[in-house]
């Protein structure tokens, strides 16, 4: 009997295969705190930096190696706004240019490391890891409410030992609150309430109202500072997705029946939980994230207790996304099975595909390059085998194309 | 880590029934030993376009290093069968290992097995399992004609009187389902593979004797529906487009081609992931999906599309594109 429907889809997009990340993207490599008038080392997808800061206050990001022996240039020294590599006393101005070389008096002019784009924005560092001629700033992902000062709050980078996507759907379908975060966050209501997923282009938004739902503890504290009536509450969470790895999540509680849902928060509380996810290696990634808040924005208790109680949530997910990784590593045969929840984490790999697709050269041309296999097989090789192995690439390429 | 494709040769083809072919596939880095219940898929090429078809994979382990499959020519069909009924000894095609969604439960006190037609092939892998080991085992195989069901011959010599072959078109005969039902141990399963009208008389059945759903094992008839499948015309109202989909092309596919943007994952109507709101239209829903309750099949607020159609007409839908 047939079993499965009749369409040349071949397979599901292999998404959840897929361990990539795009080249051509923003990828935030640091706090702002964290880059200063030293070397800082950091691996930013897949590629091993040293960031620091100019005299003028400038932060620059250089390839970790030196263009002579390759040790580590963060091994080395800062001096003002050159790098000296700490083997040889090779020194690098802030562009990657070799201005000294021990013992002779002339620099060898191709001497050079790559220099990384950077910008400093919303408190992040981006660092753009593909061809610097395409670094359009206008394409770092929004994260404004960082440094908003209609908003206040602070945040943190936890490294995690898994791949960015396992985070990214982490943060794309939050009825792991119920589960993984029952003391603080979590509510049975979110794993009941129904949600709305829409894409745009190079957009996702996940939309949750649970409305007149009993106030879970970190909600009820706030709700209680900013001296709201205490009772059930109308609860909104929505999540916003920038491929690669940015989340914006705009959250929080208003008394119920205050018009929360028809657009009037004024009676609640409200904060957006900002994520950018930066991949480190295939299984370990900076996660940097901050939790900003639209009230009581001068009192700098309430700044340090809803980072640190952020913290504590977000060590909940640390572990299950670690154990996550190494279970994916201890069954390589299996792949992951998609729920109803999935949807926003589904279209959010989506997008990054599509990013993958766009740039990935042997992604892209698989079928064109199968045709030209074709054309190859077709003047060389007249005989049986070759008319067999044509026909596989012509089915080959068919599918290329056809696939997702 | 999604399984990949590799190329097999056709050993033999011959007619097990009426208009159903069992075919011999014996792949090229071997047969590898497979769960009862097993499918293996194939890419063939329909109509100048690869299609990928699963097939129930026949008996408990592979014969003399081949697989088996056992393909009915369905009038209604989008093209896979026929596909497989023009195979010869000799093609080469390409094929997925198989791999099972339909697994027996190794463990239980008693078994119902309850086959419609063609869907006994899952079902005779488990036959041969539960009487190799003696199990307690009834299975319940429904036809229209006598002719047109195969493999009844080797069930009955496997479990004799337990083996109830039932063909409606000719003796007219009735299946009892009740009384098979009653009779099954209380911790017993029932496994059913067959057309929508049989799995949801059995579903029927079983919660009237008080059973707990998870107790019935269904394999997914991804190709048959309630309703005869007709052309439809569907207009999606966030992309602003109206698209056609023809009788012989799935509704995601169709949307797929004309450039709207989906997301999927089982195509069996399994996982909901490729789920569109209904927005309105004046045509029935034929749902053949296992995703939605019964009640939400009712509402038909939303359909599966990889499996799902109108019955006809034009239905308008929104797939949760915003510009």
């Amino acid at each position: 009997m047939t079993t499965t429907s009749d369409q040349p889809l071949r397979a599901a997009p292999d998404t959840f295969a897929r361990r990539e990340w795009p080249r051509a993207a923003w990828y935030a490599a640091a706090y702002d705190v964290e880059v200063g008038a030293h070397l800082l080392p950091r691996t930013v997808a897949g590629a091993s930096l040293v960031l620091f800061r100019t005299p003028s206050g400038e932060a620059r990001a250089l390839e970790n190696a030196c263009w002579h022996r390759l040790l580590p240039l963060s091994e080395g020294k800062l001096l003002g706004d050159e790098v000296m590599c700490g083997y040889h006393g090779l020194r690098y101005d802030a562009d990657g240019r070799c201005t000294f070389m021990p013992s002779q008096k002339t620099v060898n002019p191709s001497a050079r490391v790559r220099s990384y784009p950077v910008v400093e924005r919303h408190r992040f560092v981006w660092v753009w890891t593909g061809d610097p001629a395409d670094a359009d700033p206008a394409a770092i992902p929004d994260l404004h409410w960082n440094d908003d000062p209609a908003w206040a709050g602070d945040g943190r980078l936890i490294h995690v030992e898994c791949n960015y996507k396992l985070i990214v759907d982490n943060l794309m379908d939050l009825t792991h609150e119920t589960f993984v975060h029952g003391g603080s966050i979590g509510h049975r209501s979110v794993a009941e309430s129904p949600f709305e997923v829409t894409h745009g282009k190079g957009t996702v938004t996940v939309t949750r109202w649970m409305i007149d739902v009993e106030a879970p503890p970190f909600w009820a504290r706030q709700l209680e500072w900013r001296g709201a009536p205490a009772g059930n509450v109308d609860r909104w969470q929505i999540i916003h997705f920038t491929p690669p790895g940015t989340i914006a999540i705009d959250v929080g509680v208003a008394p119920t029946g205050t018009g929360a849902p028809e657009g009037d928060r004024s009676q609640g509380v409200n904060g957006f939980v900002l994520n950018t996810m930066t991949p480190e290696s295939a299984t370990s990634t900076h996660y940097f994230w901050a939790f900003a808040r639209k009230y009581a924005l001068t009192d700098q208790r309430i700044t340090t207790l809803l980072r640190d109680g952020v913290s504590g949530v977000f060590a909940e997910d640390e572990e299950v996304l670690a154990a996550q990784q190494r279970a994916i590593d201890a069954h390589p045969e299996k792949d992951f099975y998609n729920l109803n929840i999935d949807g926003g984490a589904m279209w959010a790999r989506r997008m990054i595909d599509l990013m993958l697709a766009a740039e990935d050269d042997s992604y892209a041309a698989a079928g064109a390059q199968a045709e030209r296999d074709i054309a190859e097989h077709d003047r060389t090789d007249a005989g049986d085998g070759g008319e067999r192995e044509v026909a596989r690439a012509r089915a080959e390429a068919k599918r290329a194309r056809s696939g997702s | 880590m999604t399984s990949t494709f590799v190329g097999a040769r056709v050993r033999a083809v011959r007619a097990v029934a009426d208009e159903v072919r069992q075919v011999e596939l014996v792949p090229d880095d071997g047969a590898r030993a497979y769960p009862p219940g097993s499918h293996l898929d194939l890419a063939l090429e329909v109509d100048g376009l690869p299609v990928v078809r699963s097939y129930s994979v026949v008996g408990a382990a592979p014969e003399d290093g081949a697989y088996r499959i056992a393909v009915k020519l369905l009038p209604d069909s989008r093209g896979g069968s026929r596909r497989v009924h023009g195979l010869a000894a000799g093609d080469r095609l390409e094929l997925r290992h198989p791999t099972s969604h339909f697994e027996l439960d190794p463990r239980r006190p008693g078994y119902l097995l309850v086959a419609g037609g063609i869907g006994i092939t899952p079902l005779v892998g488990m036959a041969e399992v539960l009487a190799r080991r003696d199990a307690p085992v009834r299975l319940v195989y429904a036809g229209r004609r006598r002719a047109a069901m195969p493999f009844v011959d080797h069930l009955r010599s496997l479990l004799g009187d337990d083996a109830v072959v039932t063909a409606a078109g000719e003796d007219g005969e009735r299946l009892d389902l009740a009384a098979e039902v009653a009779a099954l141990h209380p911790d017993g399963e029932v496994y059913v593979c067959g057309p929508p009208r049989l799995t949801d008389g059995v579903r029927a059945c079983w919660a009237a004797h008080g059973r707990p759903a998870r107790r019935l094992r269904t394999e997914t008839f991804g190709t048959g529906g309630r309703h005869p499948t007709e052309p439809f015309d569907v207009e999606v109202r966030d992309h602003g487009l109206t698209v056609h989909v023809p009788r012989d092309r799935a509704l995601l596919a169709a949307l797929h081609d004309a450039g709207v943007d989906m997301v999927w994952d089982c195509l069996r109507g399994e996982c909901g992931r490729c789920t569109v709101s209904v927005l309105g239209g004046g045509t029935v829903v034929d749902h053949r999906d296992v995703f939605l309750d019964a009640t939400e099949q009712d509402e038909s607020a939303r359909l599966c599309a990889c499996v799902s159609r109108a019955v006809g007409g034009r239905l308008a839908i929104d797939t949760g594109y915003r510009a």
